[in-house]
């Protein structure tokens, strides 16, 4: 009996699954989340995977969390062994008083385990092996059993769980019976065999309300498709390559010509990055628009073209999908450490737009507007994403789109305003915005037509070396990027309860744990006011609230502080006054850590006097 | 590349095609590249193929990457769209203009630096995939702007102007075209425009990715003894395959070509090639026997020029993605955007 007190708990618990990597427990995992959800329960999974198809490591977190926090929250309640390779390293992650489950076909010794959590055996190789025949059943059927245990254990609706299996077996009635027969072999077996359910349960509720489930990558691929996308050029990396897979399968089904059946799109898996970019920019130059979806080793790569698209003012979205850098880094981990990289791509004096979304929602919102925007400012933008949001399911408000919506194509000089004399001057201000008016190829048989370079030219953009024309553009293009200021997302605030003198900006998939870490910070006397950064360039109140504040926290997932860097070089803000709280082992950021370390500055600030020391 | 527009007047006496232009409406800017410069010649048989094709200029988007060839484009089509991008990243930045609008004629201009080196894989890569273009290399086998190192193209064994010997083997674009499917393959040289201005002209009628590779000697940095792609050198190591004469498909004529001396392939827009035949055995339409005429001439110090390969029946990118016929670049959000009710019906399953 272990001496810690088992945890109790309903609704409010984190179940960790310790697998092998292409053992197919991805599907059984999947379902134990959604399981959950169809009780009207909130999760918040998350898929810890390595850089490999087969053999090494992987883990699947399922945060259940009532109150609905959907950030990571650290620490494990009971985890699911299944990988004896990471046997150590999981028993030690549990919480003191937490639960293991195990397969004890071979019983361990008494020295393997903890004597602080509770240890739960069920033989799921022997129950597979007496029951199955072939190897590959075998490995399959053992994850359904687990889950059948799983669901006694933790007192689950067994008919919900049958219905979930109902819906992805839909007319494979053979794999359906066999995948039920499964669930309820683990089921009888846990009910006949161990105390259920134990201290962690499942009770219904109705807190999930009409929030969806989808990963990030999936609503933005939406979100490009309703953004009126019609030519995607990708070339597969990780965590990036399911936006352009999700692209693909939602204009099968959504794009095609109702009469001739003929595709309104056109996606190329280019040879590499650089091509993928170069195809986007070519069909933006032409007047369609096209995206590419790549992580950070991939704009590496296009930023050549990237400073061609901010030079020669040509339209361009890239999804930014980011993960832990530099180089190969750890491909499938993730981080926000793109910023810099992104905001100031290629060579030269360049600056470019960064949409931040916090969640699918946003990356919906984001990557349609996106669209809008690079043909308004005849630029590259950058959608960035991460792995935490991209590639995990996260429970969000429902996509919304307004039917009255129209896109917003840019300044296009038509042939009809070519020939009512309208002075066409491809790099002319006319509006005095920074943004000047183009003509597609083929307007207009002798006027509008002009040279794209990436080359210096005047403002009839033909070819000039001079110094002051090369400056004048330049400057044009500052005041551009200045227009998009309020032409893109606003930063959102939120003030704490009581009036404070300190203040937090964060952004991206920070935000859950950042709304949770709020809670834990104020149960300890600290409070926060919150600034959510939505994009780059930053809006007035950016620097208007980091003036307000004596200190400001900047909450980031990278190694250094590299959106507090942008914000100290475009606001000229004295960097002290913004204090780096940086998370960057590759993990996703926690409500935790967030607390903890804003917790310990707060600490310390009472601790030690504000005041000059006499010398 | 040059900001000095050539005049406007012309004289009225000038011919004119179809559409009633001449000559000069399909010139553009005044060309600032060496005086002789074979590239001028390119230019100059890019006019005339698109006069007598009586094309409109306007319809025409030029692309190039970077280099002595890349700037040609603002000299000729000054009515067309021109896009001098980066350096040989041409192939994928037309192909992505193509996939906007299918309906423009797309004409690739780019040099054995911007294609055999930096931009190796993106020809390629463009070739395999059909996109619907003219694709031309003006090939001098040197780096004109940095002044005279070789390029991929440089035969082994050839002299750049300083003297030195190139020990690399050189990369024959008009042989890995072949290998990679392109379904025109010809090679011309810059001093033989009677051969040139046809092989433009078919190029352009042809539905897919054509390719022409011209021999366009440097005639600042390599045009001198030792050189394989001086003037000299390829007069004297020509060996033409074919002659043409393009006859488009909605102004069929008559000819007098003599009984087995032409040989008409009608290409896939209808229009049609007459390839009048030099050499008896040579067979336009077999992709491995003109691989292998190619290597047989090159191991004897030939240069191969002509018509070597076509495939009538040829399609493109677009016909692989089944896109529609009406430009991406003109639909509208009606035409793209699924609306609220299909966003409901997604929302529901997400549930």
């Amino acid at each position: 009996m272990p001496v810690q007190s088992p945890i109790s708990s309903v609704n409010d618990f984190v179940v960790r699954f310790a697998n092998v990597n292409g053992s197919g427990s991805a599907s059984a995992n999947e379902m134990f989340a959604r399981s959950i959800l169809r009780h009207g329960v909130p999760v918040s999974p998350r898929n810890i995977f390595p850089s490999n198809i087969q053999g090494l490591p992987t883990w699947y977190e399922v945060r259940v969390t009532e109150d609905g926090h959907l950030g990571a929250r650290g620490g494990v309640d009971m985890m699911v062994a299944m990988n004896p390779q990471t046997w150590d390293k999981d028993l030690a992650s549990i919480e003191p008083g937490g639960y293991l489950f195990y397969d004890s076909t071979k019983p361990m010794p008494a020295s393997k385990f903890r004597a602080d959590i509770t240890v739960i055996g069920v033989p799921l190789t022997a129950i597979t092996n007496s029951t199955y025949t072939d190897p590959r059943q075998r490995q399959l059927f053992k994850n359904i059993i687990y889950l059948g245990a799983l669901c006694a254990l933790l007192d689950m609706d067994p008919k919900l769980v049958e219905q979930l299996i109902g819906e992805q077996y839909k007319g494979k009635e053979k794999l359906l019976s066999s995948n039920v027969h499964a669930l309820h072999l683990g089921r009888d077996w846990a009910l006949q065999n161990l105390k259920c359910p134990i201290g962690l349960r499942i009770k219904k509720a109705d807190k999930v309300g009409d929030r969806i489930f989808i990963e990030g990558n999936n609503a933005a691929a939406l979100g490009a498709v309703y953004g009126g996308a019609t030519v995607c050029a990708w070339y597969p990396i990780t965590p990036s390559s399911s936006l352009a897979d999700a692209f693909t399968s939602h204009c099968k089904k959504l794009r095609h010509d109702p009469e001739t059946g003929k595709a309104k799109y056109a996606i190329v898996q280019g040879e590499d990055e650089l091509a993928s970019i170069g195809i986007v920019i070519g069909a933006s130059w032409n007047g369609a628009r096209a995206f590419t979806a790549t992580s950070g080793p991939g704009i590496s790569l296009m930023t050549e073209f990237i400073g061609l698209s901010y030079f020669a003012e040509i339209p361009a979205v890239i999804m930014n999908v980011q993960r832990a850098g530099p180089s190969t880094g750890m491909p499938t981990r993730t981080q926000q450490c793109d910023i810099i990289a992104c905001a100031y791509a290629s060579h030269g004096d360049t600056k470019h737009v960064l949409l931040l979304p916090e969640d699918p929602a946003e990356a919906f919102e984001f990557a349609a507007q996106a669209f809008d925007l690079a043909e308004r400012l005849q630029t590259t933008i950058f959608v960035m994403l991460d792995l935490d949001i991209g590639m995990n399911h996260r429970l969000c408000r429902p996509l919304k789109w307004d039917d009255a919506r129209q896109y917003d194509r840019g300044k296009v000089m038509t042939a009809e305003m070519l020939d009512d004399g309208r002075d066409f001057g491809r790099y002319l201000d006319v509006d005095g915005d920074g943004i000047p008016y183009r003509t597609y190829p083929g307007t207009h048989p002798t006027k509008g037509s002009y040279f794209t370079r990436g080359t210096s030219r005047d403002r009839y953009a033909r070819y000039s070396e001079e110094g002051s024309v090369y400056a004048d553009n330049m400057q044009r293009l500052v005041r551009k990027f200045e227009t998009a200021q309020d032409m893109v997302p606003r930063p959102l605030q939120a003030n704490a309860a009581k009036p404070t003198k300190y203040g937090v900006i964060y952004f991206g998939s920070t935000a859950p744990a950042m709304d949770e870490a709020i809670g834990l910070l104020e149960a300890n006397g600290h409070q926060l006011d919150r600034l959510r950064i939505r994009a780059f360039p930053f809006h007035s109140s950016v620097a208007s609230f980091i003036a307000d504040h004596d200190f400001v926290y900047v909450v980031e997932q990278n190694r250094d502080s590299q959106l507090r860097s942008l914000i100290v070089n475009e606001n000229g803000i004295d960097p002290v006054r913004l204090v780096p709280i940086l998370h960057y082992d590759g993990t996703p950021i926690t409500a935790r850590f967030i607390a903890g370390a804003i917790g310990d500055h707060q600490d310390q600030l009472k601790l030690t006097p504000l005041r000059k020391v006499k010398s | 590349m040059t900001y000095i527009a050539k005049p406007k007047f012309h004289h009225p006496g000038l011919p004119k095609n179809d559409l009633g232009f001449t000559h000069r409406d399909y010139e553009g800017k005044i060309s600032t590249l060496c005086a002789g410069c074979g590239h001028d010649s390119i230019t100059a048989s890019i006019i005339e193929a698109c006069f007598e094709l009586s094309i409109e200029p306007h319809r025409v988007a030029k692309i190039s990457g970077i280099g002595c060839s890349s700037k040609t484009p603002d000299y000729f089509l000054g009515n067309s769209h021109g896009f001098n991008s980066v350096h040989g990243r041409m192939p994928s930045v037309l192909t992505g203009a193509n996939l906007a609008n299918r309906d423009l004629i797309y004409l690739g201009v780019s040099g054995d630096g911007d294609s055999a080196s930096i931009g190796f894989g993106q020809f390629a890569h463009s070739i395999r995939r059909g996109v619907n273009m003219t694709y031309i290399v003006e090939n001098n086998g040197v780096y004109g702007l940095t002044k005279g190192q070789f390029s991929a193209t440089a035969d082994r064994g050839s002299k750049s102007k300083k003297g030195v010997t190139n020990t690399d083997n050189a990369i024959d674009l008009v042989a890995i075209a072949l290998q990679l499917g392109a379904s025109f393959v010809a090679r011309g040289f810059s001093g033989d425009k009677t051969q040139l201005v046809p092989l433009i002209a078919a190029a352009i009628q042809h539905k897919g990715a054509a390719f022409i590779d011209v021999i366009s000697p440097c005639i600042a940095f390599n045009n001198h003894a030792g050189s394989t792609k001086s003037f000299d050198y390829v007069r004297e190591h020509n060996d033409a395959v074919n002659r043409l004469d393009v006859i488009t498909g909605r102004d069929p004529i008559s000819v007098d070509y003599a009984p087995g001396t032409v040989q008409v392939v009608e290409q896939h827009d209808g229009s049609r090639i007459a390839l009048r035949k030099i050499d008896a055995d040579y067979d336009a339409h077999d992709r491995v026997g003109a691989m292998t005429f190619l290597q047989k001439h090159a191991a004897k110090g030939q240069i191969v020029t002509g018509l070597l390969y076509v495939d009538p029946e040829s399609d493109d990118l677009h016909s692989h993605l089944d896109t529609v016929e009406t430009p991406l670049n003109t639909l509208e959000a009606k035409d793209l955007c699924p609306g609220t009710t299909a966003l409901d019906r997604i929302n529901a399953s997400l549930r």
